[in-house]
């Protein structure tokens, strides 16, 4: 008697989003089956994997990371060669320096710099804000001016300042913009339902639902994602249909693990290695937990969870 | 399949009694139906009755213990698939896998991984010894390999081999990994009689399925589902369909621990043992087979595990107290925290690392991280300075310096009204930081 297995393939789907124009252009979204269960129905558009470099180009103390791209200079220059990394599908670029608290870098400054960037990259383009609210507020709805027609996705309006960025990034000048909340389910379907209110449709809406790396809280994010898209798929909850996308390259390497010295912990080894394993290792478990895009930053990584995506389609 | 509580209830005596505590016999049958209710709780049940529904309402996935002694683990037993909707109850198990050309150079770089996380020894629970054609080379392969006191995985389905083999580690209960539709009677013969588990494999899930069946025929229900190593898309679908139809569908047949042999998965790549590690570890893999193990790999790997396997029903806490370390005395400064286990561990860990002496303060915070504490207005100026009086700590200790975790550094000023003649200082945002900084407050 054969094995007689129920797939799993549901009525709702996850909504699609496109980032980027032309034929370098990509979707997120749009499968109806759980994350990676591709023997239950196809999965229209793969997970893609993006890289992240910060407005201070790229960490050169990593071997790997400087190597690759040695001889780009500036941080358009990185950003450019980028789009190149065996891959990748989207660049992501980190506004650290703009944060008050930090280099506080002007507006102006970070316009610029995006449209440089933006003018030299050949793949879609992702902006990562400062991380403070109030100066993200700012500076997104300029961003989203300057790289008009870009099909840009801004990262992110929280609930404290969705409105303006939403209002001018979408509504004015048409990019995509991530909503991002901190871990809960109930969060993230609010910051939806607000967003929505405004006349956004979910085709110009991602989600980051936050993030923490394996062995730090990862439990609250593997369930947060995984009830999401239970509710998306099983109960067709249109509030959370969103795709999702996760930057996690700022914490992989941000954690005792990725940042004491081979020197102090002889045993654990090179650095870089260290930094590899946690992005790949967290990278997998948020794609089996329902994301639909991860922003890494070495080029090992990117290529090993590029492949393993494609190993599991 | 599941019973439904009406079948249940047709075997009950319908009397009513209420003494398994349920106002009706039909009631009873409800609740063991959800599986609120065991059927033991009725006295009254008849020997028949119990032998029909037994069966049918034993647990969806078994509960296999393979290894002896201190070596012992308990594989399988699931109840859910998601660990939202109840807890995941026993942890992926990571082997190294072993042949008779690299055991020499693998045990030790094995036996490299030992380590303490959060209460939990972090280590390669076990070897699998691969059987490559030649019997003798594997049966000194298996010698080597238990010495490195592991519980063992013999990987072989040649019976004479594995026969051998099992003569000289029986004791310590290893998995017998072999079975498949052409070997089975013979290898369940072997595992029963050395009382191993046994692991099944096949080309595809009906194969693997028919051959589960034909064992359950003979007898043997101490089993383990290899997902095999056809294409790494194959064995996900085949780990997640088997758990799949033992938990949600209620097929008992294939209600059993599973194991995947990631080192043939992704041969010689480093990070995709990790990949797949971590995807298995998330996704249903009871027993992983990597390659080897190093600490790149392990400190994601295990902190991985350690997060999922979490029971989402108890946080963890540590007590509130004054906790003093590297011999703090009263005179040693005072660093504070949250209660939020991870957090303790990590923040008390740096500092012992320091060598500085200090007393660490944990304030109840509701067990939670520092900004979720914070966030959630459980970690403040005002919870700080109550917890500092109840706790009597001003009497307790004479320093007057309060070290305060850099990421809530806003609450300094706060803290120095509250807290009249203490000193407040901001530590660095992450604990790593921490001895750097602590030496150089105190040099
Ligand atoms: C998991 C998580 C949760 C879990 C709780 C887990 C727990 N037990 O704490 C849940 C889902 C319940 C949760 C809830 C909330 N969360 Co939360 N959560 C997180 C998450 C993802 C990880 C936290 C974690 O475990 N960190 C690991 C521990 C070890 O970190 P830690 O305690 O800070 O300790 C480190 C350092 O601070 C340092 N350190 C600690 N103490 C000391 C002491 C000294 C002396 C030194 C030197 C160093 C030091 O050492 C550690 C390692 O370096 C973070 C985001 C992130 N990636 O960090 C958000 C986050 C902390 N949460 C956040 C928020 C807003 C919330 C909520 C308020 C959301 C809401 N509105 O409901 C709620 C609050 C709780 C409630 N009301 O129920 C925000 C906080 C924003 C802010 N800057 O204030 C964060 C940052 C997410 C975000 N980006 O928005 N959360
Ligand atoms: S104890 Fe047995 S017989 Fe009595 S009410 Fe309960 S189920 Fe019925």
């Amino acid at each position: 008697m054969p094995f007689k297995p129920t797939p799993q393939k549901f009525n709702a789907s996850i909504k699609e989003v496109v980032i980027g124009t032309g034929d370098k252009a990509l979707t997120l979204g749009g499968e109806q089956v759980l994350p990676l269960y591709s023997f239950d129905g196809e999965i229209k558009n793969p997970p893609k994997v993006g890289v992240e470099i910060t407005d201070n180009g790229p960490d050169k103390n990593i071997p790997g990371i400087a190597a690759f791209y040695a001889g780009a200079d500036t941080v358009p220059d990185a950003a450019a060669k980028a789009c190149s990394m065996p891959g990748v599908s989207f660049i992501s670029l980190a506004l650290e320096g703009a944060d008050p608290n930090g280099a506080n870098k002007s507006v102006d400054d970070c316009v610029a710099l995006c449209k440089a960037v933006s003018d030299k990259v050949t793949l879609p383009l992702v902006i990562q804000g400062s991380g403070n609210m109030e100066k993200d507020k700012e500076l997104f709805p300029k961003i989203a001016e300057a790289l008009q027609g870009k099909n840009v996705l801004l990262l992110s309006a929280k609930e404290e300042n969705y409105k303006p960025i939403a209002v001018a990034a979408v509504q004015a000048y048409g990019q995509k913009i991530g909503a991002e909340s901190s871990v809960d389910i109930n969060l993230a379907k609010q910051l939806n339902v607000l967003v929505s209110q405004m006349g956004i449709t979910a085709n110009s809406v991602v989600m980051n639902v936050g993030c923490a790396v394996a062995g730090y809280g990862f439990e609250y994010v593997a369930s947060t994602m995984e009830r999401i898209k239970g509710a998306a798929l099983v109960q067709n909850d249109t509030m959370l249909q969103m795709p999702i996308i996760t930057p996690l390259g700022t914490d992989a390497w941000s954690v005792k693990e990725t940042v004491v010295s081979e020197e102090d912990f002889p045993e654990w080894g090179p650095l870089e290695a260290r930094g590899v394993n946690m992005e790949v290792s967290t990278a997998v478990a948020v794609l089996a937990a329902g994301s639909n895009a991860v922003i890494l930053r070495h080029p090992e990584s990117i290529a090993t969870i590029s492949k393993f995506i494609s190993d599991l389609m | 399949m599941a019973l439904k509580g009406l079948d249940i209830f047709k075997l009950t005596p319908k009397t009513n009694c209420k003494e398994c505590g349920t106002p009706t016999c039909m009631a009873f049958a409800m609740k063991v139906a959800q599986g609120a209710l065991t059927l033991d709780k009725c006295p009254h049940m008849s020997p028949e009755a119990l032998a029909q529904l037994g069966e049918a309402t034993a647990p969806p996935m078994k509960a296999i213990t393979i290894g002896a002694g201190d070596k012992a683990y308990t594989l399988g037993g699931e109840t859910v698939l998601f660990r939202h909707d109840k807890t995941f109850v026993s942890k992926s198990l990571y082997a190294v896998s072993v042949c008779s050309d690299c055991v020499d150079k693998k045990l030790p770089e094995i036996a490299k991984i030992d380590y303490e996380r959060i209460s939990e020894r972090m280590f390669v629970e076990l070897v699998s010894v691969e059987y490559k054609g030649d019997k003798a080379a594997f049966v000194e392969t298996v010698k080597k390999a238990q010495a490195a006191n592991r519980t063992l995985i013999l990987d072989v389905k040649d019976l004479d081999a594995a026969k051998a083999a099992l003569e000289i580690v029986k004791a310590g209960k290893p998995v017998l990994n072999g079975a498949n539709e052409s070997n089975y009677k013979e290898m369940s013969a072997l595992a029963i009689e050395a009382g191993v588990a046994l692991g099944v494999g096949g080309a595809n899930l009906d194969a693997i399925y028919d051959t589960v069946k034909a064992l359950e025929t003979l007898g043997n229900k101490n089993l383990i589902i290899d997902v095999g190593t056809v294409s790494v898309k194959a064995a996900f679908a085949n780990a997640v369909q088997i758990r799949r139809a033992a938990l949600k569908d209620g097929d008992r047949s294939f209600g059993y621990p599973s194991l995947v042999n990631i080192a043939k998965l992704a041969s010689g790549n480093a990070a995709m043992q990790t990949a797949l590690a971590s995807l298995f570890t998330v996704k249903y893999g009871s027993i992983v087979v990597l390659e080897s193990m190093n600490y790149a790999q392990a400190l994601p790997l295990y902190g991985l595990r350690q997060n999922i396997y979490t029971d989402p029903q108890k946080p963890m806490k540590v007590e509130p107290g004054i906790y003093p370390i590297n011999g703090a005395d009263e005179n040693a400064l005072c660093a504070t925290t949250v209660d939020f286990a991870l957090t303790y561990f990590i923040v008390s860990g740096e500092i012992e690392r320091s060598g500085i002496p200090v007393n660490l303060l944990i304030s109840d915070a509701g067990g939670y991280s520092v900004l979720t504490a914070w966030a959630a207005g459980k970690l403040s100026a005002s919870s700080m300075a109550k917890f500092i009086k109840e706790q009597g700590v001003e009497d307790k200790i004479k320093s007057r310096s309060l070290i305060i975790p850099g990421k809530v550094a806003v609450l300094k000023g706060e803290l120095e009204e509250s807290l009249p003649g203490w000193k407040i200082i901001v530590a660095p945002g992450e604990a790593v930081g921490v001895v750097k900084f602590l030496k150089e407050l105190t040099a």
